[in-house]
């Protein structure tokens, strides 16, 4: 397996900041240290208290909403609801999943159709990000070319700036362009960032040269060198970035509430929202949290399924 | 690492197009709206965009006498303070206590990151429901201890709550990055203090917590960029900037402003205002976290 960085050669407090912190995926291997300081049982018993009441606490809210998706509607209304999970359960997910709720009045779309339209978004943000950055991040590092430099910073300012902060004329360009309540509308305004681009040419810059002019002498061509050598070393990075782009394309929030309105558009996140927008009294919060769960539950087998690529993402992604 | 590679391909037209994808999509969808967003703060549009005026940086002398947008500012440096301050120093807390089990350390550790799969609209319901005073659990106990508990109408209230959704999505990456930044530190110097006497606090204060500072700092800035920018899901899905506007941050009344408000031109000089804001930040971060903050 090629890892991103060569093994630290000096001790570790000398190198640089964002080095060290490449070293995470192999920290977190290792689990835990080799042999204690010091034995000091009050010590490791608070520890492990201080660590059950933190998980419990992080983990309070999805229990909660995994009982209230288990309910009849009168008693999720109950104050204070049952803290056990009730009789419910499976036909709350029948129903949302392929009817969806009539909260607020309004029949939402089935949830199914929802996750559907999550599974196509997160795929399209991911997979095309990923081809996109590693064209461009071979074209940067194995070329020299006019321009070069002043493409590489052109990529290199959308790191700073997000979606968010220029919501509007974004929005503009794409209902000019006709890609309002479309897949491509959805996503490849998204898939424009730099991260996955610059994380490529820093893996890329480690590859020795020897590969390439060995390739050359062998007479391949800079794309067959791309798809032969490149790609396949590039794996574990492509791994790692799929995990993490595929939760920021499954969780996108602003720019789908943007561009869908057609009901069987929405993606499952901005299904809920829409469930709750009724306010109050004309929300189902068991079947609205039927859908909550559903919509947690593909991130969360992605993270923990693929924690190691995962942890090596975040680390690697992080600029 | 090198910056340049010595072995390189020739060609005249290759390059360009393996770059033209990613280089065409940043310009359509990002520098042309940025431009326009730069453009627009420059402008004042009636409401149906039927008369534009150019009123060169009227817009924003206009942002800056205004009290909501100041107001706005003030929710935003709260907002971002408390959640940095307290997702940074709960996540320390337990990075530190799990770096030092060997038991359970896995359990501990996977489910410590779920979190950070769920989006930020669904934890803002989750605990908007949590919280709902007349059906949320966790309102009705507070309703039990004689707190009149409502983030509908109480504005302390509704900035508590999204606080704490904001601090809870955000657990699972600073705990990461300091476990890591924990288990990065040689263990060779903590024994040594510990061969010349000093306990476990005494090791934490004075070496553990000094040494972990590149990772502080830079999570520090993260998390004030997190705040900044990626909690509007959690604000628009909580309370939607209410009650009366206070939890109101900066990237949300841009939104508000823009699309409910349809104040075009003042929209976009509250986006640019912001842009400023962030790209100082990132600069800060590049600078700083690489060289600054050494040891």
């Amino acid at each position: 397996m090629a890892t991103s960085l060569p093994e630290p050669a000096t001790s570790p407090p000398r190198l640089p900041f964002l080095v060290r912190m490449n070293l995470i995926p192999r920290a977190w291997q290792r689990g835990t240290r080799e042999g204690m300081i010091e034995n000091r049982p009050l010590l490791t018993f608070v520890s492990h208290l201080a660590l059950v009441i933190g998980v419990a606490i992080v983990a309070f809210p999805i229990y909660i909403t995994f009982v209230a998706s288990s309910l009849a509607p009168d008693e999720v209304l109950q104050s204070p609801m049952p803290m056990l999970p009730g009789s419910h359960l499976i036909e709350n997910y029948r129903q949302v999943i392929s009817q969806g709720t009539t909260s607020a009045n309004v029949a939402s779309a089935p949830v199914g159709r929802m996750m559907w339209n999550s599974l196509v978004t997160a795929l399209l943000i991911a997979c095309g990000k990923i081809a996109i950055s590693l064209l461009s991040a071979f074209a940067i590092v194995y070329f020299r070319f006019r321009f070069r430099a002043l493409a590489f910073w052109m990529i290199f300012v959308t790191l700073m700036l997000p979606v968010e902060v220029r919501i509007l004329p974004t929005y503009k360009v794409v209902s000019d362009l006709n890609m309002l309540d479309t897949y491509a509308g959805l996503t490849i305004p998204l898939i424009a960032s730099a991260t996955a681009t610059f994380l490529f040419r820093q893996f890329f810059l480690t590859i020795p040269d020897e590969l390439a002019e060995a390739a050359r002498i062998d007479g391949a061509g800079p794309l067959r060198f791309f798809w032969d050598v490149v790609v396949p070393l590039s794996r574990p990075n492509i791994a790692a970035l799929f995990v993490i782009l595929f939760i920021y394309g499954w969780n996108q929030y602003l720019w789908p509430l943007l561009v869908t309105t057609d009901e069987s558009m929405y993606t499952t996140v901005i299904g809920i929202k829409r469930m709750i927008a009724g306010g109050e009294a004309a929300t189902e919060w068991n079947l609205v949290m039927a859908t909550a769960m559903l919509a947690m539950l593909p991130p969360a087998l992605v993270v923990l399924l693929m924690q190691k690529w995962f942890v090596k993402g975040l680390v690697d992604s992080e600029k | 690492m090198a910056i340049e590679k010595r072995a390189r391909f020739q060609s005249s037209w290759l390059p360009y197009a393996l770059i033209m994808p990613q280089l065409l999509i940043t310009l359509v969808f990002f520098f042309w709206p940025a431009g326009q967003a730069l453009y627009q703060s420059l402008l004042v549009q009636d409401a149906f965009g039927a008369r534009t005026e150019f009123v060169w940086f009227e817009n924003f002398v206009t942002l800056f006498h205004d009290e909501n947008y100041l107001s706005s500012f003030k929710v935003t440096a709260i907002f971002s303070l408390l959640v940095a301050g307290i997702g940074l120093a709960v996540s320390l807390v337990l990075a530190a206590f799990a770096d030092r089990v060997f038991r359970a350390a896995t359990a501990y550790k996977t489910l410590l990151i779920v979190p950070y799969a769920v989006a930020p609209a669904i934890a803002a319901v989750l605990w908007l429901f949590l919280f709902n005073p007349t059906l949320g659990i966790l309102a009705h106990w507070m309703h039990g201890w004689g707190v009149d508990w409502d983030p509908l109408l109480n504005g302390t209230h509704a900035l508590i709550m999204v606080v704490i959704a904001a601090v809870w999505k955000q657990i699972s990456y600073n705990f990461l990055f300091f476990l890591a930044g924990l288990q990065s530190i040689p263990k060779s110097l903590i024994e040594a203090a510990a061969i010349d006497g000093a306990g476990p606090v005494k090791r934490f204060a004075t070496i553990v917590f000094p040494l972990l500072s590149p990772t502080t700092f830079f999570l520090l800035v993260v998390n004030i960029i997190y705040a900044f920018i990626e909690t509007f899901a959690i604000i628009d899905a909580a309370t939607s900037g209410g009650p009366s506007k206070a939890t109101e941050i900066l990237v949300y009344k841009i939104y508000a402003d823009g699309f409910k408000g349809l104040d075009l031109g003042g929209s976009a000089a509250q986006s640019v205002v912001l842009m400023a804001i962030l790209i100082l930040l990132t600069v800060i971060q590049f600078r700083y976290v690489e060289r600054k903050v050494q040891y």
